[in-house]
């Protein structure tokens, strides 16, 4: 039996430290730290008993005591960017320090800015002052909190009214496995003026070495009528952690189209909020995940109607083998004057094995009278006559199950509306799964 | 020896015995039909053939091409050579006619130690196998066999027959459900496929379809077993007289 423990961590020193750090910079900055550490130790490490966390726990995190100060192995060669978008800018991130010598930003076009989000907090412009910290509401989010207190880089994205970028702009955040777990903490803020449109693509990927822990925190305001396409691709090693938090806030008539690939991680956490506050805007947050070995990946969403004549539509499909683990928590709420208010959500998972689990809670709220919203939620096995059909015309049991698993997520990516997004990702799904030498997670 | 030999063959469906004590052998460039009524097990006979899971053999043995065919799993039978077409062809959403189809030719292709075809290649090899069977590329483009009619599904299987150039082809029921344009355009398929290099096990309820393809040995089937067994005037016979007679014989 495994003696109970009751260390702390982050360490009281640590936190102190941060505390410390937080008041030597600018005040408008310190007083954001100062609350990320407070909600954090109010609410501190999150467990079963916290409906929130109810199927995600992170005991195994907290455990391997993650260090902040663990020494970056150097990474010199950039990671091969996603077939297909090669054309993209690219800024890149190691274990949460920028890496310029990896980076590519030729070419940017007028009217959009692309900065490390230190070099912008030593001179805030507007929009940093505006929205950092403003867009997510750190209430029963204490591993954003933390993000708040600790974060030391990240990137700060802004496009000016009526901008529009033809070529995504890629985040790439590597978490570099060293000889000691190291945790680091993105922060991402993109910010769209008025009309403007722009591709952003977030990957976040590993490297082999000890385990890594990325907490990672974007949020992106759009102005009206803005077009904004934010998609996410966390691809770590089996050792690694990711806990990310997305929140947006849509002015009127915004569209927001949002796309979670998660193919690989020890435990992965995509939590996205969107506020609708303004009539006629429109959010798609959709997903896909594969999950093998001991895999846990969760999916928790929060939509919330607060203007009317908003829409929502939300499709998460996962493939779930091995001894892995999906959760799907999706909750869209409609306040009580967001009426005529159109909001679909649906969860679909496949199992492949009998150890295989997916907890799927999927969620409406309405206070509001005049609305139409529906959710679902499905989980089956691999279709036994599909499989069939495959193998009476010779295709081999690993290929068949690749494709009907590929049939099966498709149902998800085909709602990237990026058409070179939606192939770049589906790409690395493909070969995520290709790849997989094992016999695909099955029994 | 003969391309395809049952002996002694037993089979159970959820417990329950289907198929008890079949012996038949179909030989290269032989068309063999076998005719019975509903619930004669011939369909049963069929997936037993090409593997399904679920049916379980008790006694017997298959030898396919030398081969002891029962110890293959269902996709190593069809590399092998045999190809069944379904009675129901399955719907797959998601993946589409082309992509199965040239997963299943290489499939094959691979198994023989012949080069695999790259998409492009593929298309130009299929255009004229389509042509005459009347799929139209929308079709190919298509999920497996969503949303496509009776005679678009079955006109499938016969294409995939084509691409696929079995040693020995099971058609289960593939002339059930079609209007007399349709089952013309499907045993004109199959007569193109005839070859002396080829064996055919045609299944079917009726008579009908041996008009078009016609086949070299008529098979009565009845309550499991093949109760029997003569030249095409047996098919006329049968479609004169009914299976009663035959059901009968077994029964006594």
């Amino acid at each position: 039996m495994r003696a109970r423990t009751t260390q702390s961590w982050p360490t009281d020193e640590r936190l102190i430290a941060a505390e410390r750090a937080a008041a030597a910079g600018p005040a408008w900055l310190a007083e954001t730290r100062r609350q990320g550490l407070r909600i954090f130790r109010d609410a501190g490490v999150p467990h079963a008993k916290i409906e929130a966390w109810k199927y995600t726990g992170v005991n195994g995190l907290v455990g391997i005591g993650f260090d902040p100060h663990a020494p970056a192995p150097e990474v010199r060669i950039p990671p091969p960017p996603l077939a297909g978008l090669e054309d993209a800018y690219r800024v890149v991130f190691v274990n949460g320090r920028f890496a310029p010598l990896l980076s590519e930003l030729d070419g940017l076009a007028e009217g959009v800015a692309v900065v490390p989000l230190t070099t912008a907090a030593a001179d805030p412009p507007e929009a940093v002052r505006a929205h950092l910290g403003r867009v997510l509401d750190l209430d029963g989010m204490p591993f954003a909190a933390l993000n708040a207190a600790f974060w030391t880089e990240g990137c700060l994205v802004t496009l000016d009214d009526g901008c529009t970028l033809s070529r995504p702009i890629h985040l790439v955040s590597i978490a570099a496995g060293g000889d000691a777990p190291t945790m680091f903490a993105p922060r991402t803020l993109v910010v769209f003026g008025r009309g403007a449109r722009a591709t952003i693509v977030e990957s976040h990927l590993g490297t082999d070495g000890a385990p890594t822990f990325s907490n990672a925190v974007s949020e992106v305001v759009a102005a009206e009528g803005a077009v904004v396409e934010h998609y996410k691709q966390v691809q770590g090693c089996e050792a690694d952690f990711h806990v990310g938090a997305s929140a947006v806030s849509l002015g009127a008539g915004a569209s927001y189209d949002g796309f979670a690939l998660t193919l690989g991680g020890r435990l992965v956490r995509n939590e996205t909020r969107v506020t609708l506050a303004s009539p006629g805007a429109e959010c798609r947050i959709n997903g896909a995940y594969a999950a093998f070995g001991d895999s846990h990946v969760d999916n928790t969403t929060l939509i919330d109607h607060v203007a009317a004549g908003a829409t929502s539509r939300e499709t998460f499909m996962g493939v779930v083998g091995d001894s892995a683990r999906g959760v799907f928590q999706g909750k869209t709420l409609v306040r009580a004057h967001a009426q005529k208010t159109d909001g679909h959500m649906l969860h679909k998972a496949l199992l492949l094995s009998s150890g295989a689990e997916v907890d799927a809670k999927p969620e409406l709220e309405i206070y509001a009278d005049d609305v139409k919203c529906s959710h679902g939620a499905t989980a089956g096995k691999l279709d036994e006559t599909m499989l069939f059909y495959l193998l009476s015309r010779g295709i081999p049991r690993g290929q068949a199950r690749r494709l009907l698993i590929e049939a099966f997520l498709a149902g998800a990516l085909d709602e990237i509306r990026h058409a070179n997004v939606r192939e770049a990702l589906r790409g690395a799904l493909m070969k995520s799964i290709g790849d997989a030498t094992r016999d695909l997670g099955c029994d | 020896m003969a391309l395809l030999e049952i002996e002694g063959l037993r089979a159970r469906v959820e417990g329950k015995e289907i198929l008890k004590g079949v012996d038949l052998r179909v030989e290269a460039g032989a068309v063999h039909a076998v005719m019975g009524p509903n619930g004669s097990g011939k369909s049963t006979l069929a997936h037993v053939i090409a593997g399904r899971p679920g049916y379980e053999v008790t006694d017997g043995s298959i030898t396919f091409d030398g081969r002891d065919l029962l110890s293959l799993g269902a996709d190593e039978r069809a590399r092998a050579g045999v190809f069944l077409a379904f009675q129901y062809p399955v719907e797959i959403p998601g993946v589409t006619n082309t992509t199965f189809l040239r997963h299943a030719l290489n499939a094959q292709r691979a198994e023989r130690g012949e080069p695999t075809l790259d998409p492009i290649e593929f298309v130009r090899m299929l255009r004229d196998k389509m042509r005459s069977l009347g799929v139209t590329e929308e079709l190919l483009k298509r999920p497996v066999n969503v949303g496509f009619s009776g005679g678009e599904k079955k006109r499938n299987e016969i294409l995939q027959m084509a691409v696929l150039e079995p040693r020995l082809a099971v058609l289960d029921e593939t002339d059930s459900g079609l209007d007399i344009d349709a089952l013309k355009v499907v045993a004109d398929g199959v007569n193109a496929l005839r070859s002396p290099a080829r064996g055919m096990l045609l299944i079917t309820h009726y008579q009908r379809v041996l008009s078009y393809v016609v086949p070299d040995h008529v098979h009565v089937f009845a309550g499991g077993v093949i109760v029997a067994s003569g030249d095409k005037d047996l098919a006329r016979e049968l479609e004169e007289k009914g299976y009663a007679d035959f059901a009968a014989a077994d029964a006594a």
